[in-house]
């Protein structure tokens, strides 16, 4: 644990070597060799709903271009996607282990944790696979080729969020995944329709702030460069706090991740209340279904940051 | 004396390179607070159900986490060394130049490693520990000789994990591209050396094997002579007898690889 992103992603930097379609000038041509995304002014106006769409369509053409690029070592791809989802297992092993010497942590079953683990894993491994690459931005600045990506008549977080697709990460999901199911299995909860419908909209909602986490992080790295690092705190580092119950953690760290960064909203609002039990806050019961709400909050600040921190880019020059 | 100038300005060159990162460095020391901050609450709330789990107290259980917290990236416990260069220049065929040099592959990069490591201690560790014993309930020994015991553990960890990475670069001559094994060595470091958990938590059988392993000397060793729980000499022992073993392997490997390469044509 601990500065865990170094082993969960190692497989990156390495990756780069194989990755034949390449980032730059080749890689560029699904994107604008079709012809049409070509006419339209780079970054332009525009309406909003077109360029949602353009920005859709220029990260389903350039995910699929690393999904290819990917594909052309399937041994490697098997490997490292079993590596993915053994490195992530290691965290549940560790709370495995845990209870092999208790039965409860701050008050919770291990069934309870699954579930608070299981929600963490799937929500934050989806944000990860979707655009877990972003923290590559700092380099591209560093070493100029965020350039390449400015003059491609696509919107720029797109282009930097579908760079380096690693289908790999479906480890993660998958590992998640798991231990949800089981979780599901062993809980002792009379579900009623409301809890089960608060259970996907749980992932979506954690999937959306844990990718604003990804975009905020990235548009901070317009300025830090060097420092990308210090987001690893807070993506890889939120997912880990997340997998415990919050009765576990200090009042004032709770605050934090609630009325702050509020990742509390990923799973411990809502799961607190699946769980009937009660959180530590004492915030009212509404509050387990403000999720969606929160996300969508956490989605438009992160778009305002990446817009300050795309519109503050000086380019190296060389 | 003269090999040992010339590994010396090795290693010094090392911990400079790694000194000119500051502002990396500065993420790396936040990041590993925060890791430290969240992993601490989950083994108070551990230690609260079971108050002398392992034979630790609250507060030496504290320790542990940010002792983990500051060895982590010094020991390279999850990869992230010298190794990586190695690898990438075991794959393009740089190696050639390297085994070119009046100097020995193994202990140049040893001395490389070492300055890193030496690095990454002062500038990454310390004040995650720092902070941790600041705002949390420690226990540390007053006693300089324990102290310098500790050092001395750390400094023979250094030997260990070194030995243990030079082993995966090595495997790139056969495999070229050592992602798997990157991986895999990731995951017996974090898990065989107690950074998941203390081994002396670990149940049964399981944690009588991981503590004769030789990833036990790289944070469990240092945390018990720390929290004199350990031996020093016993430790020493065991932790250089790895070191040893180890590093003479390494060697074999090494002759072997580089014959390999030679047949090659590098």
């Amino acid at each position: 644990m601990g500065g865990s992103r170094d082993r969960t992603d190692g497989g990156d930097s390495r990756t780069d070597g194989c990755g034949a379609a390449g980032s730059g000038s080749g890689g560029s041509r699904p994107v604008d060799g079709r012809g049409t995304g070509g006419n339209r002014p780079a970054g332009g106006p525009g309406s909003g709903g077109s360029r949602v769409a353009d920005g859709l369509r220029a990260y389903r053409l350039i995910a699929g271009m690393w999904l290819r690029s990917t594909m052309a070592y399937r041994a490697s791809f098997i490997m490292t996607t079993i590596g993915n989802f053994a490195v992530t297992a290691l965290d549940f092993v560790a709370i495995l282990l845990m209870f092999s010497r208790v039965d409860a942590l701050g008050g919770y079953t291990l069934p309870e944790i699954a579930f608070l683990y299981g929600l963490s894993g799937v929500s934050f491994g989806l944000a990860d696979l979707a655009i877990g690459s972003m923290d590559r931005l700092g380099r591209r600045v560093r070493d100029g080729t965020l350039d390449t990506l400015l003059v491609r008549p696509a919107p720029v977080l797109a282009q930097i969020a579908a760079d380096r697709f690693a289908l790999r990460r479906l480890g993660r999901v998958t590992q998640g995944a798991l231990v949800l199911g089981y979780a599901f299995a062993t809980l002792d909860v009379h579900w009623t329709a409301l809890k089960v419908l608060l259970v996907p909209v749980m992932v979506v909602s954690g999937w959306a702030i844990f990718c604003a986490v990804f975009v905020a992080g990235a548009a901070f790295q317009f300025a830090a460069q060097d420092a990308s690092e210090v987001q690893n705190a807070f993506t890889y580092g939120g997912t880990t706090l997340l997998q415990y119950p919050p009765t576990v953690f200090a009042k004032e760290l709770v605050r934090g991740v609630t009325f702050v960064l509020p990742l509390a909203f990923v799973n411990w609002l809502p799961a607190t209340y699946v769980l009937g039990r009660p959180y530590p806050l004492g915030l009212p019961r509404w509050t387990a279904f403000a999720s969606p709400l929160v996300a969508a909050v956490c989605c438009a600040l992160a778009g305002l940051a990446w817009r300050a921190g795309l519109r503050s880019y000086r380019s190296t020059g060389s | 004396m003269g090999a040992g100038r010339l590994y010396a300005a090795v290693a010094a060159g090392g911990f400079r390179r790694y000194a000119t990162y500051r502002a990396a460095t500065a993420a790396g020391v936040f990041t590993n607070t925060v890791f430290g901050l969240i992993l601490v609450y989950t083994y108070l709330a551990l230690w609260d159900v079971r108050p002398h789990l392992g034979g630790y107290d609250r507060a030496q259980a504290v320790t542990y986490v940010w002792l983990g917290q500051a060895l982590l990236s010094t020991l390279a416990i999850g990869g992230g060394g010298v190794e990586d260069e190695l690898m990438e220049r075991i794959r393009t065929g740089d190696i050639a130049v390297d085994l070119y040099r009046p100097a020995d592959l193994q202990l140049w990069w040893l001395a490389a490693d070492v300055g890193r490591a030496m690095f990454q201690m002062l500038g990454r560790g310390v004040v995650p520990f720092l902070f941790g014993a600041l705002f949390f309930p420690v226990a540390l020994p007053t006693d300089p000789v324990t102290w310098a015991a500790f050092v001395g553990t750390v400094l023979s960890a250094m030997l260990v994990s070194f030995a243990l990475r030079f082993l995966v670069a090595l495997s790139a001559f056969w495999l070229l591209d050592g992602t798997g094994m990157v991986q895999m060595a990731s995951l017996a470091g974090i898990f065989c050396s107690g950074m998941l958990l203390p081994l002396n938590v670990f149940p049964g059988a399981l944690g009588e094997v991981v503590r004769v392993l030789p990833w036990s000397s790289l944070l469990q060793a240092p945390a018990d002579v720390l929290l004199g729980r350990a031996d020093p000499l016993g430790t020493y022992a065991f932790q250089l007898a790895w070191a040893v073993a180890l590093l003479a392997l390494g060697r074999l490997l090494q002759t072997l690889a580089t014959r390999r390469v030679v047949v090659q044509g590098g």
